[in-house]
């Protein structure tokens, strides 16, 4: 069997930050990737947010491919036929380094893959992995169609189905109820255009979330991110509340129907979709995140479940990206130690939990079951909307004045037992 | 008028494998499933009962998000990457 030191399942970026550290100590490192190159098989809303990580690789991210940086965030909330939109714009999101930047995996993953190799890391695309060789409960390597290749270590970065892991038995399979799909079009539009449409300063992005509406009161909502040359516009649904629906909607027409709200549709007129994608997406939060280490391996980024959409800032690539570059330095002190056992490798979750990987999963631990509750995706961004719509309504009726008309729709809306329930149960958060 | 799923798919690159990365077990969905989450659940539509009522899917446009085998709770599914060079490339996302 051939043999290398280091193993690492997955050209993503939790895989590629791992080999990225690994390769820069001097630790001979493979990366197998299925697709064609890295990034082939991968899909995000999607921005990520630097700032978190910019210190990690601080000479790395310069030249990255990223798209914009995001200077303004929208939130909008939708009631059949009404929408309002709350927005800020900071300084602050942009100056200097800015916090977070849209981008396209494709283009990120590959340009990273070449990093990657310049350190002196193997990158080999085309290559699935098959299998985790075991032997006496202990991770050895990896089995790919008819090659097997040994290692002293393993980093699990295979994504967010754990197939590999599961089988393993180093994991659970995944369930709808921690899971939500996420697909999106990716719809070309002059940068000018983008600029025009949302408002922005040359160079600049924006972010748009919207809840309600969008999903039929299912879990999720819908988002919008401005790219260079386009946008990236789709939906996240809740696996089990999709599954449980039984009027007859199909996933892949949420998008659809969004797009023909006469809300929406100025956003993405003139565009022409270049790509269709989906990917799922975990949300279970730090309750599904299974054990990170043990003999002979490591798992980081969705395989870990290091995801977390905490409603209004959805993270996930800071995540993979630090937890990469923490399990390579747990692998430089096995190897310092010559010891790739569960000990030798516990450091691992150890750094994950005094580093912000853990700390903010925790932090957010309750998110994932507030999240189940529906009112939040039907009920509240209805009451919004029809709040702002009845101060803003002129009729031939003698009009309320307006404190009034607000304090008629918070009181029918907001006050009463399931939104006092609400408030109570979200102090957690 | 909103695009065919179809034609979205048209957009994206394939590497066609020789075989299914996708096989059903028919005999479950016919006899434990309760749901067909699968027919609705896709985000590429692909699932669909032919004229003899067997589930069947159109591999070929998979986008490998794995959607339908995590919402199959019968376990109907034997459900694989595509292997070497397969399966949806994709070019922006």
């Amino acid at each position: 069997m051939e043999r290398v030191e280091c193993i690492v399942v997955g050209g993503g970026l939790a895989g590629l930050s791992a080999a990225y550290g690994l390769a820069e100590a001097g630790v001979e490192v493979m990366v197998l990737e299925r697709g064609d190159y890295s990034g082939a098989k991968n899909v995000t809303g999607g921005r990520l947010y630097l700032k978190p990580i910019r210190d990690i690789y601080p000479e790395l991210w310069d030249e990255a491919p990223f798209e914009r940086p995001v200077a303004r965030e929208l939130v909008t909330m939708m009631a059949e036929g009404a929408h309002t939109t709350v927005e800020i714009a900071s300084d602050r999101f942009t100056a200097g380094a800015p916090q977070s930047y849209t981008v396209l995996r494709a283009r990120l993953d590959q340009w990273l893959a070449e990093k990657v190799m310049e350190k002196g890391a193997m990158v080999v695309p085309n290559m699935k992995v098959d299998e985790l060789l075991r032997e006496d409960g202990r991770v050895i390597g990896i089995r790919a169609g008819e090659d097997e290749i040994g290692a002293d270590v393993v980093v699990v970065a295979e994504g967010v189905l754990r197939l590999l892991s599961s089988a393993a038995g180093l994991a659970t399979q995944p369930k709808a109820r921690h899971h939500a799909l996420g697909y999106k079009e990716v719809i070309e539009l002059p940068p000018g255009v983008i600029e025009d449409r949302w408002h922005l300063n040359p160079g600049e992005g924006a972010a748009q979330l919207f809840m309600g509406e969008c999903t039929k009161g299912m879990m999720g909502g819908a988002f919008l991110y401005t790219n260079r040359e386009s946008i990236s516009l789709g939906i996240v649904v809740g696996m089990e509340d999709m599954r449980r629906r039984r009027d007859g909607t199909e996933s892949w027409q949420l998008l659809d129907e969004f797009k023909e709200l006469p809300q929406i549709r100025p956003l993405v007129a003139g565009g022409t979709v270049a790509e269709y994608s989906a990917h799922a997406i975990p949300e279970g939060g730090i309750s599904q995140v299974p054990r990170l280490a043990g003999d002979g391996y490591l798992v980081a980024g969705d395989a870990a479940g290091f995801c977390l959409n905490a409603l209004v800032t959805v993270r996930g690539m800071d995540f993979a990206v630090a937890a990469g570059h923490l399990a390579a330095e747990a692998i430089k002190r096995a190897k310092a130690a010559g010891d790739f056992s569960a000990a030798g490798l516990a450091s691992y979750e150890g750094s994950l939990r005094s580093s912000f990987v853990l700390r903010d999963l925790e932090t957010a631990r309750t998110i994932p079951s507030f999240m189940e509750n529906p009112r939040l995706f039907t009920h509240y961004p209805r009451a919004v909307a029809r709040l702002l719509e009845s101060v803003y309504t002129v009729d031939e009726r003698p009009q309320d004045g307006l404190v009034k008309k607000a304090w008629k729709s918070v009181r029918r809306d907001f006050l009463n037992v399931a939104t006092v329930k609400d408030a109570w149960s979200a102090r957690r958060i | 008028m909103p695009m065919k799923i179809d034609a979205k798919l048209g957009l994206d690159v394939f590497k066609l494998d020789k075989e299914p990365h996708i096989v059903i077990d028919t005999e479950v969905c016919n006899t434990v499933c309760t749901d067909d989450a699968c027919l609705y659940v896709c985000p590429a539509d692909l699932y669909e009962r032919d004229d003899q009522g067997r589930m069947t899917v159109n591999w070929e446009g998979c986008l490998e998000c794995g959607t339908c085998l995590i919402c199959c709770d019968p376990r109907a599914l034997s459900w694989k990457y595509p292997g070497g060079p397969y399966g949806v490339q994709y070019r922006m996302s």
